[in-house]
């Protein structure tokens, strides 16, 4: 059972790509508020764990609940509530920035100020809203699809390797929105390579090992 | 946090919207997909330049070259959901499955809508068929009738494909089948419309309500099926 103050809780979790046991028997649990950091070899089963909190992949075995969401039987309403950023960023590359934003803003049913505010905030210009994505370079459309989450205002956030491709004024700006939205009362799980980056925004550290969960402490 | 909410009908729309947006600047439908239908049409007459016959089979080869071609159609509107993975971030969001999937339909319907009045257009002039004034009403109506039912399968299984690993070959393989009925009831009504064989504009109405019975059902059923289907 999972508690009111926990965000996500896994108990000998196991998910399977194909026949393959990307994550076996996993445990874990993350409070509401925390930033946790995910380490781990290529390989290891970050990415599926996200996949897995984001109800992007079947649990075989064991329990998942996400924000009190039993992942098994309420993967949809525990979606409504979850953001997040793979590697790829869920653009549309014919459209331009301000498109995207607009898109995803009907989409949820935001509103034409937190759309503007949103593009604002990840230092999306006009001349950069007004450009096509298949044009911006990889840590403009980062930017972009970060904004996007901005508008979701999911209460989870899980990233995969937020900082990739952005400058140093565009990571300090990811680390800003991330301690922000925890303020806010969103959590954030972070897969990462770079652990002096994002562990210095992380208030606790797990890795993955084969597909199984180790406890690294708090940051 | 406070989440947002929409509306189904919110979602069907910004979906539309959104396709036809991403058709009109990439101009894919223009620049890909009418050239193949014309090389088919053009193809069909030198294959069957024989007296009378291409006049008879014209209906049917109007419908096959717009079965082949909205394949391609089909497959467009999932690739720039798979491109850079918008579809996962769709499903993240949690949203309104059965707004994507009419969202997609409508997008499909008007494409097909504007491929078909050319094709047709071709049709008069290669195959020398005749068109009057009330088989333009019938024809105009099978359009649109058979376009819904073919956008509605056409969204369901490019859904249902669009994660799958050869999702190319996969597409035909479901969609055609499926789409069968509807080309036999468009062809039937369109032999009426452009009068092949003596056929007379009263006979092509029953074919139109048979499209509209298609119709309802590809869309009711593939509104409820789309969330399934795509979930995994």
């Amino acid at each position: 059972m999972s508690s009111v103050d926990e965000a996500v809780r896994l108990h000998n979790a196991v998910v399977l790509l194909g026949s393959f046991p990307a994550l076996a028997e996993a445990s874990l649990v993350v409070k509401k508020g925390e930033i946790v950091l995910i380490s781990g070899a290529n390989g290891a089963g970050k990415t599926t764990l996200l996949r897995l909190c984001a109800g992007l992949v079947p649990l075989a075995r064991g329990e998942a609940s996400v924000l009190g969401f039993n992942l098994a039987t309420q993967r949809k309403e525990a979606q409504a509530h979850v953001g997040m950023l793979g590697h790829a960023n869920g653009l549309y590359l014919d459209l331009t920035a301000q498109e995207n934003l607009q898109f995803w803003g009907a989409v949820v049913g935001a509103s034409a100020r937190e759309i503007a505010l949103s593009g604002e905030r990840m230092g999306l210009h006009t001349r950069l809203l007004g450009t096509t994505v298949a044009k911006m370079s990889a840590g403009q459309r980062r930017r972009t699809a970060l904004a996007i989450l901005i508008i979701r205002r999911a209460s989870l956030w899980l990233l995969d390797e937020p900082h990739a491709g952005l400058d140093a004024a565009g990571r300090d700006e990811i680390d800003k929105i991330l301690r922000e939205a925890t303020s806010a009362g969103a959590t954030v799980i972070v897969a990462s390579h770079e652990l002096e980056r994002a562990g210095a925004l992380a208030t606790r550290r797990i890795e993955v090992v084969g597909g199984a969960i180790v406890e690294r402490g708090a940051q | 946090m406070t989440q947002h909410s929409t509306s189904t009908m919110s979602v069907a729309r910004a979906i539309a919207t959104k396709d036809l947006r991403i058709e009109w600047r990439s101009k894919v439908l223009v620049n890909q997909v009418l050239p193949f239908a014309g090389i088919v049409m053009v193809l069909f007459a030198f294959a069957l330049d024989n007296d009378g016959i291409l006049q008879r089979v014209a209906p049917g080869l109007v419908w096959l070259a717009v079965l082949f071609s909205s394949l391609i159609i089909v497959q467009r509107t999932f690739a720039i959901e798979s491109a850079d993975n918008a579809l996962d971030a769709i499903k993240v969001a949690g949203v309104s499955p059965a707004g994507v999937f009419l969202g997609k339909s409508v997008a499909l319907v008007v494409q097909l809508l504007l491929f078909e009045g050319v094709l047709v257009l071709l049709s008069l002039v290669l195959y020398q068929v005749h068109l009057s004034w009330g088989g333009a009403v019938l024809l105009v109506t099978v359009s649109f009738l058979a376009n819904i039912g073919i956008a509605a399968m056409g969204a369901l299984y490019g859904g249902l494909g669009a994660a799958a690993k050869g999702r190319e070959t996969l597409l035909p393989l479901l969609l055609l089948p499926a789409v069968a009925p509807v080309l036999i009831a468009a062809t039937r009504a369109t032999e009426s419309a452009f009068g092949v064989g003596g056929a007379t504009l009263g006979e092509g109405w029953p074919w139109v309500a048979l499209l509209a019975v298609f119709g309802a059902l590809f869309g009711f059923g593939g509104t409820l099926a789309f969330g399934v289907l795509t979930e995994e």
